[in-house]
Parts: C-alpha cells; structure tokens; sequence
C-alpha cells in the first residue's frame, strides 16, 4: 500500500513540473502575440501606401507584365506553405497542411504540376516524410520573421515564376530553367485572438487590390523614370509585401495557437493534480486508519491476554 | 505659409509623418526639391538615397532611405522605403564601413547613411 501512495506522489510531482513548463511557455506566447500583433499593424501602412501607388500607375502604365497576365496554359503551380519550426501549438500546423493537400490535390487535378516551397521545419518534415520534392525551404524565421527574410522568399518565388514564361510543359524551355506557372501561399491568417484560419491564396499572376471608389478627376501624375518602368519595379516588390505580411500574421497566428494549446496544457495539468491529490490523500487516511485499528486490535488482544 | 504633409513608411514600421515646408532628395533622374503646391509625381529614388525635410521653426530632419518610391499628391508626400533611418540613428563607423562594402546593396545603404550624416555628399 505504500507503494501507490509513493508512486502517487511522484506522479503529482511529475504533473506539478510539466504543469510550470506548460505555463512557462504560455506566458511567453501570450507575450509574443501582442509584439507580433503590434508588427501586423506597423507594416499595414507600408502595404496600404504601396498599393496607393500601384493604383495610380496602374490608371497609366501598361498592364501586361508578367506577373499580372495570367498565363495561356499553366502547368506547373508553386505552392508556399507557412508553418511553425517548433511545435506545441495545437492545430496550428494541421490545419495549414491540411489545407496545403487540399490545394495540391486541387492543382492536380486541374492538370498542374505542384512544385513545393516551405517555411518552417513542420513542413519540411512533414514533406520529405512523404517524399514529395520539396523545391526549396527556409527555416528558423517562422517566429520572428523580418522583411529581409519575406524579400529573400519572393525573390527565389518572383524568379521561377519569371523563369517559367518560356517552359513547354515540364520541359525547360530556352533559359534551361524549369520554373512555376502560377504562385500560390497557404499562410494563418490571424483574425482575433481566438481565431485563426487556414488560409490559401494565387500571388502570381496577381491581381492587384487597387483601390476603389470615385476619386473625382484623375490627378494626372508626371513619373520619373516613366510609368512602366516604375510599375516593372514596384511589382515584385507588392509580392514580397504580400508574402511579409502573411508571414507576419502567420507568426501571430503561431503565437496565439500556442498560447491556447498551452493554457488547455495547464488547465489539463491541475485537473490532473487535483485528482492525484484527492487519491493520494485517500491513500494516506486509508493507511492511518489501518494502522490506528492494528494498534487497536494489539492493545485489545493484550489486554484480553491479560485479564 | 504653406506647408507639406509629408509621410515617410518603411515596411516594418511608420518613420515619420508631420507638415514640412520643404523637401529635398535624389531621384533615379536627378536631384528634386519639392516644394507646397508640386505637381503629382511618382518617382523612383536612387539607391543611397538621403531625404532631407526642412520644418519651419524646427531642425532639419535627415533621413538615410533605401529601396525608396516617392509620390507628391494634392494630399502630401509619401516616401515608401524598404528600410530607413535617423541622422540620430546612425552609427557612423558602421555606415563607413558598410560604405566600402564590395556588395552594391550595403555599399549603398552605407553611402546613403553617410550623406544623412553630413559626411558625404
């Protein structure tokens, strides 16, 4: 019998230390949210400036460059899939994966080649343990990405896509490089705290969210160099703030999911130590109470020995 | 006098926004000066570039920008950089030395912190 009461004890304390790393580990989510929160609204005037701008030169520039004009017969897709390089955070990259095979199987079945790109180490694993080709992949900048990292992605993205212009099927065409038709993203958009989804999107050929509405007259802009030229290099640069700020939610997203899998972590861990200690305390009295009636039972056996 | 609304964004963070009376800095087509009242323009920087802001009553702001897109509206100027930084934000020895860098990028971004610091024209 003291033998579970040991044992019991040891599993509370088992509980007890997975109890302070499991809050230890919220506590650190719940404070990156609010910084990864906080970065999701400094780079919004960014994105909401260079659109703007690619507003107004889209009214003057021609609008057939690459990245724009869907292509004739797309058979490659490049698909970038946005997960987390730690886990212990719940859903967070089940749900992105999920999505991702369902839009690969789509890609499929639309006739495309999917071509893989990834961030973050879940991903890669769970890729290159089903032995899928996996293009490229970038890792250790899921947590705290910065822009640097979103333009080195959209480069290598806006390259093959570039690249791909002049592929026959999945023949490399005269460049001898064999690129991506058409780009997708499966990111977590972060929506509130409490919710955060799965979510896919076609970046290339892109369709720019200019914007609407009724401007009065339209200012009539002079461009240095002229419009074209700026549109040509203001282009991929929208892709690599569109890729940024998916990364960015996607790092919020990561946080808030870690944050709730962790709390239901803790709350699992004292309700667990509540029961232990409900049963250990049993065990104790049990013990007690044995030992109270042997000494009980001796006395009266020596007493009627005695008398 | 008239005064610009002048917004400067960098990807990560909003640098600056506030009224000017004048605004200085270098296009791929040349030097510009732009002063309240400019026609609407979309311009392209240089790679070092440097912007100065001259506010009435107060110190001139200079501004090391790089990868940076200028637009005049009726509204304001806006500069959209990749990145940016205060003259006060500078360190001079790390901006020389990015200044010989061989890389063209930082070689660029060290010479545009040079020219906000005054050492470099």
């Amino acid at each position: 019998m003291a033998a579970t009461l040991r044992e019991l004890r040891g599993r509370i304390r088992s509980a007890e230390s997975i109890k302070k790393i499991t809050k230890a580990q919220e506590l650190i989510a719940t404070s990156r949210i609010a910084k990864a929160q906080a970065r999701v609204q400094a780079a919004r005037p960014y994105s909401i400036e260079i659109t703007n701008m690619l507003s107004n030169l889209a009214a003057e520039a021609a609008l057939d460059h690459p990245l724009l004009v869907p292509r004739v017969n797309p058979k490659r897709a490049g698909v970038l899939v946005v997960t987390s390089d730690r886990g212990l955070c719940g859903g967070y990259n089940a749900n992105v994966l999920r999505l991702a095979e369902e839009l690969i199987a789509l890609l499929r079945s639309e006739g495309k080649t999917p071509v893989i790109y990834v961030i973050g180490r879940k991903a890669l694993g769970y890729f290159s343990f089903r032995n899928w080709a996996i293009t490229h992949s970038w890792v250790g900048i899921s947590e705290r990405p910065t822009y640097e990292n979103a333009q080195e992605v959209a480069d290598s993205l806006v390259a093959a896509f570039v690249a791909g212009a002049d592929d026959d099927g999945d023949y490399p065409g005269a460049d001898g490089i064999l690129g991506v038709d058409e780009l997708h993203i499966v990111f977590t958009e972060f929506r509130s705290m409490l919710s955060q989804t799965a979510d896919a999107r076609r970046i290339a050929p892109m369709e720019v969210e200019y914007v609407e509405g009724d401007h009065g007259p339209a200012t009539l802009f002079s461009f240095e160099p002229d419009a074209n030229t700026l549109f040509e290099s203001l282009l991929p640069r929208y892709v690599a703030t569109r890729i940024f700020s998916a990364l960015l939610e996607s790092a919020a997203s990561e946080s808030a999911s870690r944050r709730r899998a962790m709390k239901a972590a803790t709350d699992n861990a004292d309700d667990l130590i509540k029961v232990l200690t409900l049963m250990s305390n049993r065990e104790r009295q049990a013990q007690i109470t044995q030992e109270i009636s042997e000494i009980v039972g001796g006395a009266n056996a020596l007493a009627d020995a005695v008398r | 006098m008239a005064e610009l609304d002048v917004t400067i964004v960098a990807v990560e963070r909003k640098i600056w926004s506030g009224k000017a009376t004048f605004l200085f800095t270098r296009t791929t087509s040349g030097e510009i000066g732009i002063l309240p009242r400019h026609i609407p323009l979309v311009a392209r920087l240089v790679d070092d570039a440097m912007v100065r802001v001259e506010r009435e009553g107060e110190e001139d702001l200079r501004i090391a920008v790089d990868g940076g897109y200028l637009s005049v509206t009726e509204a304001g100027v806006t500069i959209l950089a990749e990145s940016a930084e205060f003259e006060s934000e500078i360190n001079a020895d790390s901006a020389r030395a990015d200044a010989s860098s061989d890389d063209l990028r930082t070689a660029a971004r060290g010479r545009a912190r040079l020219r906000a610091l005054g050492q470099l024209v």
